[in-house]
């Protein structure tokens, strides 16, 4: 049995005949699409390595089923940046050194950009602190991630503001 | 012409090191395209998936391989009734960095998670499900964990091939002399590396050779481990490794798991993907070992010790020998005229520990800061003061001379940094804004500066660019980054003229990424090659009638931005790519060698040193605990890149706050199974649990451990944060741990 399904990802329609209903966002992203950007560090909604933006909202990818995004606009990090550079959380983090080995670092990043979208300005560490909360980082690389995703929130109000 | 070119002394580097440039591969790693072991998939490719044991001791009785193979899309599956014969007996201790490990050679079980089945299938999904549907049957054993049922032995080494037991001087004469003994028992927990990205590996045969995609610290290393099970020579071992999503020593040591997947590629031939699962990442693969410690120290009515005594009972598991060097920790930090360092062991139902992120000195620096802060509080002293009077100017263990120590500026830096001075000496005494208990306290960090054996290779290319080549390992450290700019300063190139090429077994062997000796390895093996390159083409310039540098002595020339000019007169020079187009050469390569002599080894005490200072708030009637900040201050040599050498010390520190607060393995006693074995489980530090970090670093000259004057970072932030920590616990609410991690239980 065949379940049919249409998203989109990273501006690229698929249609995709599924034959397996256990598979995972994930799974579907990174073993049937080939965007192997997005990871895997505990496939548990744990870690929070596999973060995405789905329908602008970050989602564990490990923890949705693929069926069940039928219809879904999803970004992932090889989408996230613009044709001609850096998303600015991207820029921030290799500017703050926000990652070590980089395992983490898709997921910082989606989570970062989901995290601005929703409207955190910057203005609080704290918040911004906690908002990163669900995405370990075992290198240890929290200082240089706070700093970045404030750097990126405040030029992304500073832009909307302009 | 050596092959292999080592510096002999002190160099003086270019313009590369010592720059905070961003990492070169953070472009791939920021935008996804950086390719990780499990980020592979060849054509044809089969998913592995291995099923745990489910108790801790015993046997396995059945497996229900039926259910199993009648699964859709289950291709195969191994257990100890079908596994083919390996040349290689898994239980023999055939290489310093092989553990006995867990290949299906039975059906004993001697710990839980272990495997006892291999499925293969077309998808992962499929390979999961099968692996579930074997449903091992087993006739358990009573386990044997914790210290109060572990079976108690003698050690015969600690580490890795250390002795068990070191003394200096008259242990009983200094305590006899001392005005006061303190005495401290202290355990640590069984701890778990968890680097965020699971160990992986897909294995494929091509004629013959097996090529593997595999997280790997020691990369050429590591290709007779594999090669010796499957009777192939070392040379047809290919192992990739360009990026490790961190390995914190677990990714040094070969393990079961990755010899499974190779086998069932040779089996099927067909390529096989493994991935452990987050549970599975708790068994097969190393951990840091449990520690019971004891420590005595003897102090005069001054302050200063008369004699340390720090025993470890070390936990392991029931078939292998790894024990954490705790004690060792005393030998170096503090000056004593008696020393005793001993350790035994415990044996435990556990897979068998390795090394993590500072072993040894990690555990044994926690209890013997927390044991320092102590006996600062009994004999009446500031514990900065304490640490001062104990002051070692010499390598307690051997007498020798530091090769550099700047601990004296780090105390000085940290203190000040942190606004230490003013401290009240009795616990309790400081509330913040929102009534929070505060506390403050310190410890000293201190860890080895060895190094391993590596080779490189840097090739001059026509155009003035370099090709440079070594196998090193980037688990985030920053190898890419860091090598490559020590070889652009052995080149007298600029880092945009360097092409780095690393990760890769096929390339000169690049040493161990492990003993935070890397960089000092492997880099030293980069700028000599470099060097040896460029005294070539100086020689071809020099004796070469149409070169400006004609008839000028080696000795003058001076090689700087692809441009080679005499010493003192810059108008005679010319270009790399100049002296290789008239000597009609497309490429001159360089070799070199990155080592420490013996001599050199035996000449002086090596050590990076730092201290650190933590605040924690502490709510007066809930007890949670915050660390509030942590300043470090650290001399480890020449830096060569601070933006990352920072980004090493944060990650230590970070390591350090989850030591001392919140990572422990938590084991059912009946069953022996891991009840924590995940993330939500098993706590590591997150980004809210830390408010405000810094890691000064004492700029540190040192020309005895190497060439380059290259220490190590990697290991350093974690020993010393550990006891900052817990001792400002107790400045905050007059408890002292007594075990890790300090809990609100601890505090009530
Ligand atoms: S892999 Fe999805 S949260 Fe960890
Ligand atoms: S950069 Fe290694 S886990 Fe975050």
């Amino acid at each position: 049995m065949t379940f049919s399904i249409t998203l989109t990802v990273n501006g690229t329609p698929h249609h995709l005949a599924l034959d397996d209903m256990r598979v995972t966002l994930l799974d579907l992203l990174r073993d049937r699409l080939g965007l192997t950007g997005t990871k895997k560090g505990c496939d548990r909604g744990q870690c929070g390595a596999c973060t995405v933006l789905v329908n602008g909202q970050r989602l564990n990818a490990c923890l949705a089923l693929a069926v069940q995004q039928d219809g879904a606009e999803i970004v992932t990090i090889e989408g996230l940046a613009p044709a001609d550079g850096l998303h600015p959380v991207q820029a921030a983090f290799l500017e703050h050194d926000a990652f070590q080995c980089g395992y983490c670092t898709p997921g910082q990043i989606m989570s970062a950009a989901g995290l601005i979208a929703e409207g955190e300005d910057g203005a609080d560490i704290e918040r911004i602190r906690e908002g990163m909360s669900g995405n370990i980082c075992r290198c240890g690389a929290y200082r240089g991630i706070s700093l970045a995703v404030a750097e990126a929130a405040r030029k992304a109000k500073t832009e909307a503001g302009a | 012409m050596p092959d292999d070119f080592a510096p002999a002394s002190h160099v003086r580097l270019g313009s590369n090191s010592g720059q905070p440039q961003t990492r070169l591969d953070g472009l791939a790693k920021i935008t996804g395209q950086a390719t990780y072991a499990a980020d592979n998939a060849p054509e044809g490719m089969l998913w592995a998936v291995y099923a745990g044991a489910p108790a801790g001791r015993g046997r396995v009785a059945s497996l229900d391989t039926g259910a199993a193979l009648a699964h859709p899309g289950v291709v195969h599956v191994i257990t100890p009734q079908n596994r083919a014969e390996l040349q290689q007996d898994p239980d023999a201790r055939a290489h310093v960095f092989a553990w006995k490990i867990d290949i299906l050679q039975s059906e004993t079980i001697r710990y839980a998670g272990a495997p006892v089945a291999l499925v293969l299938a077309e998808t992962l999904e499929a390979a999961t499900e099968g692996a579930r549907l074997l449903a091992p049957e087993v006739e358990p054993l009573p386990v044997r964990i914790g210290f109060d049922d572990g079976e108690p032995f003698e050690a015969a080494t600690v580490g890795i091939g250390a002795n068990p037991a070191t003394s200096v001087g008259d242990l009983e004469a200094g305590f006899a002399a001392a005005e006061r003994i303190t005495e401290v028992e202290i355990e640590t927990p069984p701890q778990y590396h968890n680097a965020m990205e699971p160990h992986a590996i897909v294995a494929q045969w091509q004629d013959g050779r097996l090529v593997i995609d595999t997280p790997n610290q020691a990369i050429v290393m590591s290709r007779p481990l594999f090669a010796e099970y499957f009777g192939i020579a070392p040379e047809d071992v290919h192992i990739r490794s360009p990026y490790l999503g961190g390995g914190f020593g677990s990714k040094a040591i070969l393990n079961g798991p990755q010899i499974l997947a190779c086998l069932a590629a040779r089996e099927t031939g067909r390529p096989v993907k493994l991935v452990l699962s987050r549970a599975q990442m708790y068994g097969p693969v190393g951990h840091r070992g449990a520690t019971r410690q004891t420590l005595r120290l003897g102090t005069d009515a001054e302050g200063r010790l008369t004699a340390l005594a720090h025993h470890s009972v070390s936990a392991t598991s029931s078939f292998d020998d790894f024990l954490e060097p705790a004690a060792n920790a005393s030998l170096n930090t503090y000056a004593s005229p008696a020393i005793s360092a001993s350790h035994s062991g415990s044996r435990w139902d556990i897979g068998t520990p390795g090394p993590m992120r500072a072993p040894g000195e990690a555990t044994g620096s926690a209890a013997l800061e927390c044991a320092m802060d102590e006996a600062a509080e009994a004999a009446g002293l500031d514990p900065l003061e304490f640490r001062l009077r104990n002051y070692a100017e010499t390598d307690p263990a051997t007498g020798r001379a530091f090769s550099s120590k700047a601990l004296r500026e780090c105390y000085r830096l940290g203190a000040e940094r942190f606004g230490w001075a003013g401290r009240p000496m009795a616990p309790g005494q400081m509330r913040d804004a929102k009534g929070r208990l505060l506390g403050w306290g310190m410890g000293t960090s201190l860890f080895p500066a060895p190094m391993s054996q590596a080779l490189a290779r840097a090739t001059l290319r026509a155009d003035g660019s370099a090709l440079v080549e070594t196998a090193a390992a980037d688990m985030g450290q920053g190898a890419w980054t860091a090598l490559a700019q020590i070889a652009a300063d052995g080149l007298g190139l600029d880092l945009a003229q360097v092409e780095f090429r690393s990760g890769d077994s096929e390339l000169p062997d690049g040493g161990v990424a492990g003993g935070s000796g890397h960089t000092a390895t492997a880099g030293s093996a980069l700028f000599s090659a470099g060097q040896d390159a460029v005294a070539q083409l100086v020689r071809l310039a020099v004796e070469d009638p149409a070169s400006p540098l004609h008839g000028a002595g080696n000795q003058a020339v001076r090689a700087q931005g692809g441009r080679l000019m005499l010493e003192g007169d810059p108008s005679r020079s010319e270009s790399y790519a100049a002296v290789l187009a008239r000597a009609g050469l497309e490429t001159l390569a360089g070799n070199g060698r990155g080592a420490r002599s013996p001599e050199a080894a035996g000449a002086h005490a090596m050590f990076s040193h730092g201290a650190v200072f933590a605040e924690v708030a502490v709510d007066p009637d809930l007890f949670q605990i915050r660390v509030t900040r942590l300043v470090g201050a650290f001399a480890a040599g020449r830096i060569i890149n601070p933006r990352l050498a920072e980004s090493q010390l944060f990650g230590g520190m970070v390591w350090g706050l989850g030591f001392a607060l919140q990572e422990e393995a938590v084991h059912d006693r009946r069953s022996g199974r891991l009840v924590n074995g995940d993330l939500a489980g098993y706590h590591v530090p997150v980004n809210a649990d830390l408010a405000s970090i810094e890691a000064l670093t004492v700029p540190e000259e040192d020309p005895f451990v190497n060439a380059l004057g290259v220490k190590g970072v990697g290991e350093l932030g974690i020993t010393g944060t550990v006891g900052a920590i817990a001792n400002a616990v107790w400045h905050a609410t007059g408890r002292r741990a007594r075990r890790f991690p300090v809990m609100i239980e601890d505090l009530l």
